[in-house]
């Protein structure tokens, strides 16, 4: 018999009893539809964050006082990052391609202006912080090297700051806010930027990093040093070049573990990259589990269908159908279960995830691989829980199957 | 009719045991006929007596314990699984006493299975159901389902099936058991011409009156051969 018309014999079998097909295609629906919404939500929230982090540039080298590979909590007060550091980069030696860099110490402190008062994130920066993070002012300026160098008290506001202290339309570039009850002119108003991850950099205020550990934090050491390369494709080279100076500034024995790390934005990406698509891996792992469930469920109804079709099998090898014919038919026909249900499970998934998209205002995206996957990974359970009924119906002696009762 | 061309059926010697734990049941026992073409037979007796087992035989869907069996002179005895499937296929029209069509399957489609089976082309295969059911005077249920038409319906479109691969013989087990009996002597008046017509028949049946549409008779008893009759020339019609 023709492939063909073993597919148009299955659908008209499965037809036949319309309510057992779908409660048995239910569990590959829930599979598939689970598997397509857990990769592409995962798909999506790489890239709303991936895109980003890559809005702050690739070409940001980060350098973090405390070794990594004692983990973060490592890092946590270590006081090994010093402004003079900062400066020993960027003026020791011009051929290491960097472009600028900004020392940033921050800490949370309470700001109280015009009667209201918020809590906010400060953040000590020089000027080439604004260009590294693409930060832009709607008014006045942002912090700038003269600020730095004079020990400033200036900050620039970010808008939710600004709104929250002085609401809308408020003349805020000249006010004086406090931070931890120490007057500062306001100089400046960041562009709105919205939520990015997990910070909101609208509610955050800058100062100059000079004014911020001497006057705020009263500490001669820095949280992090920023470096904005010139030239990404020699990031690596730059990364090593800063690692010895550094090393040889602070006097690590050779072979020690150095009492900082560096990091480069494009390892960021790559780490999350990681992290996000493991986890997405793992979740939709889960949800496969259900495929496998599904599959019981299959070869459990076909097993019962085999039965119930003994004689019709008894009359079909009487016609002339051989061991072959039969076990095509009833695949042929647990495929067919599988691969129907994981089209409906395909459109389920892809509406569900085309909603939560549209509400949590990730991309939509649905790749062509994840659909891929979805119909083999339908076709293989079909095949795999159809074989073992397809082969006890196919091994049935003609003369058992027209005698059953 | 008794030439001496070869028989369609020669059944030589054929015994039949049936194992059942630690029990040895003889279902037949020895048996050795010849069938010729254009014989009509009807095997008969009680139950028990090993007609169906011979008919199981005969249709190839069972093997004997020991014995030879050929058809056309091709000793299937040996022949394995598959190579058996094409025998029933081409050589032998089955009419069983009930459950003969696919159910959900339209009349047209139940005629064209065993073509299928036989990869004739789709549009030939058509031609040749309708061909068939024309000849049981069904063609125009051909498109109705199988489980929407009557019984004695149910039946003459198993002989057109059966009929459809133009078999050496057509092996019909008690094909009027479900059926009043009036339709049942419209089957069997459908039988005779059927024979009339060239076929070789063999009907399983333990009604006298059925049987007695048959040219011959072979009467069957505890797994041997109690008596084997050729009909005087009054077959017809014993109503």
């Amino acid at each position: 018999m023709q492939i063909g018309e073993l597919f148009i014999t299955a659908l008209s079998a499965l037809r036949s009893n319309i309510l057992r097909t779908l409660l048995t295609m239910l569990g590959i629906i829930i599979g598939i539809a689970a598997v397509i919404l857990i990769i592409s939500l995962g798909q999506g929230a790489t890239k709303a964050i991936t895109d980003q982090i890559s809005s702050f540039g690739t070409n940001l080298v980060i350098i973090f006082p405390g070794s990594l590979s004692q983990g973060p909590s490592g890092t946590a007060g270590v006081k090994t990052l010093t402004v003079a550091d900062a400066e020993a980069i960027l003026n020791t030696n011009p051929s290491l391609n960097i472009q600028s860099v900004s020392p940033v110490v921050t800490r949370s402190f309470l700001i109280i202006a015009n009667g209201q008062h918020v809590n906010a994130s400060v953040q000590g920066v020089g000027e080439p912080y604004g260009h590294m993070q693409s930060l832009t002012v709607t008014q006045g300026t942002f912090i700038t090297d003269d600020y730095v160098s004079g020990l400033s008290r200036v900050a620039v506001l970010g808008p939710q700051v600004a709104l929250d202290l002085f609401g809308e339309d408020a003349e805020v570039v000249g006010q004086i806010v406090k931070i931890d009850n120490r007057s500062f002119r306001v100089v400046g108003i960041t562009e709105p930027k919205g939520t990015s991850g997990f910070t909101n950099v609208d509610e955050y205020v800058y100062v100059p990093y000079s004014t911020a550990m001497k006057v705020l934090l009263g500490q001669d050491f820095v949280q992090t040093i920023l470096v904005e390369t010139k030239n990404t494709n020699i990031i690596d080279q730059t990364m090593e070049n800063i690692r010895s100076l550094l090393i040889t500034r602070h006097k690590i024995a050779d072979g020690a573990d150095p009492d900082f790390s560096l990091r480069s934005s494009k390892d960021a990406l790559s780490t999350l990259g990681t992290v996000t698509g493991l986890l997405t891996s793992l979740l939709a792992g889960i949800a496969a589990i259900s495929l496998v469930v599904g599959g019981i469920g299959i070869m459990n109804i076909m097993l019962v269908t085999v039965t119930e079709r003994t004689k019709e099998v008894g009359l079909l090898k009487a016609l002339g159908a051989k061991r072959r014919d039969i076990l095509l038919q009833f695949l042929i026909e647990s495929v067919v279960l599988t691969v129907s249900g994981g089209a409906i499970g395909i459109a389920i998934g892809v509406g569900a995830t085309y909603g939560i998209t549209k509400v949590a205002n990730i991309p939509f995206i649905v790749s062509a691989s994840s659909l891929a996957l979805a119909v083999g990974v339908s076709t293989i359970v079909g095949l795999i829980f159809g074989i073992y009924p397809a082969k006890k119906a196919a091994d049935l002696q003609p003369i058992d199957a027209l005698r059953y009762e | 009719m008794t030439t001496k061309q070869v028989p369609v059926i020669s059944f030589q010697n054929i015994c039949k045991d049936y194992i059942t734990g630690a029990q040895t049941y003889q279902a037949l026992h020895n048996i050795s006929f010849d069938i010729s073409k254009n014989e009509f037979v009807a095997i008969m007796g009680p139950s028990g007596s090993g007609k169906s087992t011979t008919m199981h035989i005969m249709g190839a869907l069972d093997s004997a314990t020991s014995g030879q069996y050929l058809l056309r002179n091709k000793n299937i005895t040996e022949y394995d699984d598959d190579a058996l499937a094409e025998i029933r296929n081409k050589e032998i029209g089955f009419i069983f006493q009930s459950f003969n069509l696919l159910a959900r399957t339209s009349v047209l489609k139940n005629v064209e299975r065993p073509m299928m089976y036989a990869n004739i082309p789709p549009n030939q295969r058509k031609e040749r159901a309708l061909q068939s059911l024309k000849l049981v005077g069904l063609e125009d249920k051909a498109e109705n389902l199988s489980n929407h038409i009557s019984g004695g319906q149910i039946q003459r479109v198993a002989i057109a099936r059966a009929l459809v691969m133009n078999p050496s013989i057509i092996l019909a087990d008690e094909p009027t058991g479900n059926l009043d009996s009036k339709t049942a002597h419209t089957i069997m008046d459908f039988f005779q011409e059927l024979n009339r017509q060239g076929n070789t028949i063999v009907l399983i049946t333990h009604e006298n009156d059925i049987a007695a549409y048959a040219k011959r008779v072979i009467r069957l008893h505890d797994g041997t051969i109690k008596s084997d009759t050729i009909h005087s020339n009054k077959t017809h019609a014993n109503r």
